[in-house]
């Protein structure tokens, strides 16, 4: 008990991290065992996992780093999209599913990291406002560039196109992956609650490290006073970068971890609407806290379905709802009563 | 400083968002919405309504059934059918009409007889994948039986694959692609298929000697308009239809369509191809009047609308050629009591949606009553899913079984789940839809 005690706060944070994610878990198995899970709660299990990872991914940049990125959904879809022609082009050759969701997750996140190298080199250059904006524009990009992407695969191996799926010139038997703005259909359904879960841990133990090291102290240095932080002789746009390019890779694993939950996914879901959607759940956790983005991304993609009985009315429900919690988390009576108590629970401590 | 520029950023982004927190998952791409609607939109197709038989239906389809015996079983019973389509958001105004459709087919069934009920229960997706897919889900908590739906096409294929593994039936009045029914035998359309559309377009061009040279202006980023462009353009190829032009558009694009006119006139194109929306239509055709411009212009059921949209010349559409399955104006009995009670219910006149919509209800109560008089009394309450499913699967399969409805007369399915009924080209003259 001591021991705990002595962990520094951030240790603290990073374990309340994992235990909240577990208990989630382990919640769900009993409920699932006593079959009390509805099947409404059991079809949100992959994408409120999905957008855990994804707010866990935009918090990192937004919140650590400091940079506001509009374009999020962007690094998802990369991930999505190549998700889905890994586990669909090696259909035959790995037949074990687990793998194949493994490999598509992998490389959907390398590519997602690609993404955020080519994107971030020049972005990163910027500041503040004019940053957001230029993320929103390659956000978009990045949308359109998919619309128009067809991908096919048969005995020669993948082909691609930017015009239609005839141009590709596949053979008889080819199979079309992903067909322009139709997407990609027929997509087995890979992701299970388990994976996601294991994901999402990774997930946190690579953000939390991350944060708790040398980088990351010199991360939150740059975004607290960049000019003090260069004189010092941190390298800033490395830095920067290595948040952004990171933060990309885990959207795009999470892209694919969604993806193969559907057995269609075309690229009009990742536009800006999906942006500002996790932006909003990292906003409403609280910019740079991690517990926050997690209950925040978890209980605002469960809220909709919860307020279906109000049939027409409910996205406006849900809106109150989300105006009425900034209200409250940002009311400095509401706030001083939550610093009280743990400024309380410390002397505590402080007695024991 | 920075912190405060982020602050007054974060907070207008986060205004926006706020109001994009009701829109947003109603307009999750608010141009996707109108182009998706689009999509599912506007295939129902069919043979003239002006054919239907009339109101008398029900028997007259128990009566073509030669082969098997009937042994006049009774259907009874509470059947829980479910619908799923955007109730809310920019698409909403496909999925409410197919909702006000198929609540006019339920009160009628209900009203029938009291033996056999039907409870009604319609779910908002707001045209997204994972909506669509939740509503599903919430529908599987009511007990649902049979499905009548989804309105658009990219969540109908997410929900099918998943009714598909828990075998739960699914009737869909306007998901159009193939991907909805391919390889999921519980999956059925009563709309036309796009592919279908596009052959058949280019097919009857071919047929009628209608041009020499076609240029084509589709949306390149809406499936429905894709799927159409794509077939048409490999039939035209197989027919030795020569297309001169394709140019292209997106929704953020949709506002001149100059440049697409001119590449198609200076090509010397005769007939204009535009397997499109009415909205983007109708730009086009006052550009082109605009511009002296006179081609033929040839369009598919997604035009369907256009002499009825505000602000618009409808004289501009006069030669108009297009597929449709579904007239308002038309005379036989069915079509002009549909149209009645819908324009007394909801007062609009109904769009095809709302006459696909129509036709869902109906068709799943007629399978039923097929299968009741020839297996004997068929009790609904109770019975789960998946026995429904099977039920509905060996009638709609069954070539015997075939079903009059609004969007046309002497529907059948194939095995395969898309309706085998043909297309009808109408071209517009004196602002009406005359048959070809």
């Amino acid at each position: 008990m001591k021991a705990l005690k002595n962990l520094k706060k951030q240790t603290k944070i990073s374990f309340l991290n994992y235990g909240i994610v577990i208990l989630f878990f382990i919640v769900v198995q009993i409920l699932a065992n006593l079959g009390m899970l509805t099947n409404s709660l059991k079809g949100q299990l992959i994408p409120i996992l999905s957008y855990v990872i994804m707010a866990l991914a935009l918090n990192l940049v937004v919140g650590i780093s400091g940079e506001l990125s509009l374009g999020h959904a962007g690094f998802m879809s990369v991930g999505a999209f190549s998700g889905v022609v890994v586990s669909m082009s090696l259909a035959e050759n790995v037949p074990n599913p687990g793998l194949r969701l493994l490999l598509a997750i992998v490389i959907g996140a390398l590519l997602a990291g690609i993404a955020g190298v080519i994107i971030g080199i020049p972005v990163l250059r910027l500041n503040g406002d004019y940053l957001a904006i230029v993320t929103l524009a390659f956000g978009e990009i990045i949308k359109n560039v998919m619309n128009c992407l067809y991908v096919g695969v048969d005995k020669a191996g993948l082909h691609l196109s930017f015009k239609d799926a005839a141009s590709m010139g596949m053979a008889a038997d080819g199979k079309v992956l992903i067909n322009g703005p139709m997407g990609a259909t027929g997509v087995t359904k890979l992701s299970t609650f388990i994976a996601g879960t294991i994901l999402l841990l990774l997930v946190l133990v690579i953000i939390q490290n991350l944060v708790n090291s040398r980088t990351g102290l010199a991360i939150m240095a740059i975004r607290d006073n960049r000019i003090a932080a260069e004189a010092s002789g941190v390298p800033v746009t490395r830095h920067k970068l290595i948040a952004f390019v990171t933060s990309a890779a885990i959207a795009g694993a999470a892209g694919a971890l969604y993806a193969l939950n559907y057995s269609t996914i075309a690229p009009k879901k990742f536009d800006f609407n999906t942006s500002i959607l996790i932006l909003v759940f990292v906003v409403l956790g609280g910019i740079g806290n991690m517990t926050g983005s997690i209950i925040a991304a978890a209980l605002l993609t469960v809220l909709p379905e919860l307020l279906r009985k109000f049939s027409d009315y409910r996205m406006l429900i849900y809106a109150i709802v989300l105006i009425l919690v900034m209200i409250a988390s940002n009311n400095p009576k509401l706030r001083s009563i939550f610093d009280g108590l743990g400024k309380k629970a410390k002397k505590e401590e402080a007695a024991k | 400083m920075k912190k405060k520029v982020l602050a007054m950023v974060m907070s207008a982004v986060l205004g926006v968002s706020m109001l994009g927190g009701c829109t947003d998952a109603a307009s999750t791409g608010g141009s996707d919405a109108g182009t998706s609607g689009t999509t599912d939109g506007g295939e129902s197709a069919g043979s003239d309504a002006g054919s239907n038989a009339g109101g008398e239906t029900k028997e007259g389809v128990e009566e073509s059934v030669p082969e098997q015996e009937s042994v006049g079983g009774k259907l009874t019973g509470t059947l829980n059918l479910g619908m799923i389509g955007p109730l809310t958001g920019a698409a909403a105004i496909y999925g409410n009409a197919v909702k006000n459709g198929e609540q006019i087919a339920v009160d009628e069934i209900n009203a029938i007889s009291s033996d056999f009920q039907i409870q009604y229960n319609p779910q908002d997706d707001e045209h997204d994948a994972e909506k669509s897919v939740n509503a599903y889900n919430n529908l599987k908590d009511w007990n649902v039986q049979v499905i009548a739906g989804t309105v658009t096409t990219t969540p109908c294929v997410a929900v099918s694959a998943e009714a598909n593994n828990d075998r739960i039936f699914m009737l869909t009045p306007s998901a159009s692609s193939p991907d909805v029914v391919n390889g999921k035998d519980n999956v059925f359309q009563v709309c036309f298929a796009d592919p279908n559309q596009g052959s058949a377009s280019a097919k009857y061009i071919k047929d009628n000697n209608m041009a020499t040279k076609v240029a084509i202006i589709y949306n390149n980023a809406d499936a429905y308009s894709t799927g159409i462009y794509q077939t048409f353009n490999a039939k035209a190829g197989e027919l030795g239809l020569e297309v001169v032009s394709t140019t292209t558009f997106t929704d953020d694009t949709a506002n001149d369509f100059s440049v697409q006119l001119g590449d198609a006139q200076s090509a010397g194109a005769d007939l204009v191809f535009l397997p499109i929306y009415y909205q983007p239509a109708s730009l086009i055709l006052q550009q082109a009047s605009s511009m002296g411009y006179a081609p033929k212009f040839f369009g598919v059921d997604g035009m369907d609308g256009i002499l009825t949209m505000e602000g618009f010349d409808a004289s501009l559409a006069e030669g108009v050629i297009l597929l449709t399955p579904f007239s308002a104006d038309a005379t036989d009995d069915l079509t002009k009591s549909f149209v009645g009670k819908y324009e007394s219910g909801y007062g609009e006149t109904p769009n095809q949606f709302a006459a696909d919509g129509y036709d869902c209800p109906y068709a799943i109560y007629r399978a039923l009553q097929f299968y009741a008089d020839k297996n004997g009394d068929l009790d609904v309450t109770g019975k789960s899913a998946e026995e429904i499913c099977t039920i509905l699967i060996s009638v709609f399969t069954n070539p015997n079984f075939s079903y009059d409805g609004v969007t046309g007369s002497g529907m059948v399915w194939t095995a395969n789940g898309e309706v085998n009924k043909d297309p009808k080209a109408v071209v517009i003259q004196n602002g009406v839809y005359v048959g070809l």
